[in-house]
């Protein structure tokens, strides 16, 4: 039976407390926080965390398919799946596919692996879903979204819930959008896109799927609805029969936000931590239409390997000081003009990926050394061309020294500058650190290693390696 | 392997005055370097037979012996233009002392110089283009901070023990500027503003850089025999060292981040070429490459001045002062001349040459026969030591 055998989700540990926008602006804050990606991350790193935590310790070789589902991918015409399968390590004999345009398209992609296990095609089908959509300063919107990240593995064996059904419908409505010429996302009049748009079509979904399944409110152990806000879930749970108190997921706003294409997929990843043998799960998700799953939680749920948990990454956090870093963080407003040089090139960055996305070093077959960036003659013995690859970036290290550098510029000086030794043969890393407070770094400290944007000379996204405090 | 002693004598230097020289070009500034030379010297220009052209800034790069022949107007001799990192300077001297050492030429002249003050960024700017993210926002104060942090760690330093070890190296090289014409800044400062000057790249405070600026120096070489009918005072080559790592610092196995092996090694070569067993016995100056004060710190130790971790008691000993038992950046070093990068090690051999002529004024020492200069330069990834002295044998 196909059904989710692994998950992972990641939240930026960066919060903006709502009171902070609501006081620049002097307007109400709606309350609690919400979560920022940090400034030296996007979609595509965020999922990219998201995919790592979903297949540490599955068998990577066996991933079939990895589907990247984004309304902010950093890309219009590019395929970010695969350059998250090559930062993943995955293998190259992979179907990669993009889903966009829609808050939908996380479902859409879980549907699409869904299908894709169901018919045979491929097995082991990663889905991934990240946003980071920005509402007009100033807005409701942009106090009410957040950022962030889920994956989930689809596959056929060692499922931890079966998908017992898929159910869509389709409407179009102009109540929330963005042109190919918009940054900010626009809406309609609140109440008309309330009531027509997303009431009617989740219960169209809801109730289709129900019906279809013979099922009954009391049958689901655990709702998970998408919501756009803090409260409209509740009166669409309310009107479909639920115990709002009992049944229904929390859609976590008050504590991370909105996560736009995101939310359906961190949500259930919330329920499914929460859940037992048995229960069946139904899930939900709003955009021009609605998508609906009915899932069962397997007896395998509870082997599921202890995982950094969304409850845990809530509490994982950092906060922003002031509402204009938020800004810089975004580009939103422009910072003093940066000196750093730099060189971008398309074809070194293809020519080096092994090293500088799949994160690879080098190990001497005669002497043993591990070195990075992968060396074809050893450093220490000098032989040429005998040496494996090793994965480096899913191995912890230690910071051998470092230095807080204000002369290096960036969104948030100082720059924290660190050589790491790699637990994986001493290998040093030359790691800018990120995620961190600067004044709590010290010789010995635990990291590990975090994949983040580093700028977009010659007009495309260069990403690499940093460390982070382990989390 | 035969050693380069003295079959090479330096006749003439000249050194212009370094600073932010917001009127100067590069060619005011090697013109005025260049004819104090000559003028050193007792020759014309037409008597020079060759040039060494030392620069490293982008502007130059491809750009061949341009830069000299213009402002010289150099007619139909051969320049070459070289560069090596901070030792460019040094790397200059070092190739036209091997022309007139095997009797192609008898008078060259190399020429160093940098002008960082055009570019519109206060420091050497950030990052390099070799990889489009390998290096990003790689400073030097913060690759000379990682060798503060763990010297400080590995020898159990407070942090204030450590950066009062350092201020106390920016007094020294600050007190030795104040009695330098030509050094950039030519004022003392006190323990206290070292300390509390602001953070550059922690530990490293705005007293631990040096600065950055314009300059230029030359020096007029001919072989050794010839010397003589120049001057009653050449100076004489003893040794030049030259080091090159093959990996970078930040991505070498192992790395202790508290040495580095190019200043060893360049010192090392140096050493045996000039015959020194004993370099802080043997040597009556050095003038060395305080980029920053740890790496002078370092650098003591690396030289074999100073035993391995015990440079701090030599400094708190005043060991490496004007009036100490071996002084070290007598002229106020990199602290106070800057790093116009080209220039600086020409700078050095500068002053140690006036040293060892007995013509350094204020700064001058009793009974200097044998000087060294240093150069480190890179992530760090190359070092030039240079041993000079006043008399063959």
């Amino acid at each position: 039976m196909v059904g989710i055998k692994s998950y992972g989700a990641y939240i930026p540990v960066v919060r903006l407390h709502r009171d902070l926008i609501s006081s620049a602006w002097g307007t109400r804050s709606i309350g609690g926080e919400r979560s920022v990606a940090n400034y030296d991350q996007d979609s595509l790193t965020m999922a990219v965390e998201a995919v790592l935590n979903c297949v540490d310790g599955e068998d990577s070789e066996g991933v079939g398919g990895l589907f990247f589902a984004s309304t902010t991918s950093p890309y219009k015409e590019k395929c970010c799946s695969s350059i998250m399968a090559t930062v993943a390590d995955l293998s190259k004999e992979i179907w990669t596919s993009d889903f966009g345009n829609s808050l939908r398209s996380g479902t859409s992609a879980f549907r699409s692996a869904l299908n894709a296990v169901k018919s045979g095609d491929r097995n082991n089908v990663v889905v991934t879903s990240a946003d980071c959509r920005l509402g007009n300063p100033r807005s409701v919107d942009e106090q009410t979204f957040g950022d962030g990240a889920a994956a989930v593995l689809v596959g056929d064996s060692d499922v931890i819930a079966t998908i017992e059904d898929a159910y869509s419908v389709s409407d179009d409505i102009t109540d929330v959008w963005r042109t190919d010429q918009d940054t900010f996302v626009r809406s309609w009049e609140d109440r008309w896109v309330l009531t027509n748009g997303y009431t009617k079509n989740m219960k169209a979904a809801i109730s289709g799927i129900m019906k279809r399944q013979g099922l009954t409110p009391k049958d689901i152990a655990k709702v998970v609805l998408c919501s756009p806000d803090a409260r409209s879930y509740v009166g669409l749970a309310r009107g479909l029969g639920f115990d709002t108190k009992t049944q229904v997921q929390d859609p976590l706003i008050s504590t991370i936000g909105n996560l736009g294409a995101a939310q359906s997929l961190i949500l259930l990843i919330s329920a499914l931590e929460e859940a037992k043998p048995g229960d069946k799960i139904l899930l939900a998700s709003y955009g021009d239409g609605s998508d609906a799953f009915i899932l069962q939680v397997t007896d395998a749920i509870e082997g599921v390997k202890e995982k950094r948990s969304v409850k845990d990454s809530i509490g994982l956090k950092m906060m922003l000081s002031t509402y204009p870093k938020y800004l810089a963080f975004r580009d939103l407003v422009p910072l003093p003009q940066e000196f750093i040089k730099l060189f971008p090139s398309a074809s070194v960055m293809w020519r080096t990926q092994n090293w500088s996305l799949r994160g690879h070093g080098s190990k001497c077959k005669k002497c043993g050394l591990v070195s990075f960036p992968i060396q074809r003659v050893c450093f220490n013995c000098q032989s040429r061309d005998e040496y494996e690859e090793v994965r480096l970036s899913d191995k912890k290290g230690k910071v051998y020294t470092y230095s807080l550098d204000s002369l290096a510029g960036g969104v948030e000086p100082p720059t924290v500058q660190t050589i790491v030794e790699s637990e994986e043969g001493g290998a040093r890393l030359y790691c800018l650190m990120t995620d961190c407070n600067p004044e709590e770094v010290k010789v010995g400290m635990p990291v590990e290693m975090t994949f983040r944007r580093f700028h977009r000379e010659g007009g495309f996204y260069n990403y690499f390696w940093k460390c982070r405090p382990v989390r | 392997m035969e050693s380069i002693r003295d079959k090479v004598a330096i006749i003439g230097m000249g050194c212009c005055k370094f600073g932010e020289n917001w009127d100067k070009g590069p060619e005011d500034m090697i013109i005025e370097a260049a004819y104090e030379a000559y003028e050193d010297a007792g020759i014309e220009p037409k008597d020079i037979q060759a040039a060494w052209l030392g620069t490293v800034s982008a502007h130059w790069i491809g750009m061949g012996g341009l830069a000299l022949a213009e402002p010289l107007k150099f007619q139909g001799i051969p320049i070459t233009r070289v560069e090596n990192w901070c030792a460019t300077g040094h790397e200059a001297l070092r190739n036209a002392s091997f022309a007139v050492a095997c009797g192609m030429y008898d008078i060259a002249i190399a020429v160093g110089f940098e002008k960082l003050k055009d570019t519109g960024f206060p420091g050497l700017g950030v990052g390099r283009g070799m990889h489009p993210t390998l290096e990003m926002r790689r400073t030097a104060p913060s690759s000379f901070a990682f060798v503060a942090t763990r010297y400080f760690h590995k020898y159990g330093l407070s942090p204030e023990q450590g950066k009062e070890t350092l201020a106390k190296i920016a007094v020294k090289n600050h007190k030795n500027g104040s009695m330098h014409p030509k050094a950039h800044f030519q004022r003392e400062i006190t323990l206290e503003q070292a300390l509390k000057a602001p953070i550059i790249a922690w530990p490293l405070g705005l007293f631990d850089c040096c600065g950055n600026s314009d300059g230029a120096a030359v020096a007029i070489i001919t072989r050794a025999e010839l010397a003589k009918k120049y001057r009653d005072d050449p100076i004489y080559i003893k040794g030049m060292g030259l080091s090159q790592n093959n990996m970078m610092p930040h991505f070498q196995p192992h790395f202790d981040w508290t040495g580095f092996d190019v200043t060893k090694n360049a010192s090392r070569q140096a050493y045996e070429q000039a015959g020194i067993k004993d370099p802080r016995k043997e040597i009556d100056l050095a003038v060395v490459h305080d980029c920053f004060t740890i790496t002078e710190l370092i650098i003591y130790e690396d030289l074999g001045f100073s035993p391995k971790g015990k440079a701090k008691e030599d400094v708190d000993a005043g060991t490496f002062a004007l009036d100490g038992e071996l002084p070290v950046n007598t002229d106020g070093g990199l602290k106070c001349f800057g790093h116009p990068v080209g220039a600086s090690g020409l700078r050095m051999s500068y002053e140690i040459y006036k040293q060892l002529q007995g013509k350094a004024g204020k700064r001058q020492l009793k009974n200097a026969e044998r000087g060294l200069a240093h150069t480190l330069g890179g992530h760090p990834s190359v070092s030039c030591v240079m041993v000079y002295g006043n008399s063959t044998g």
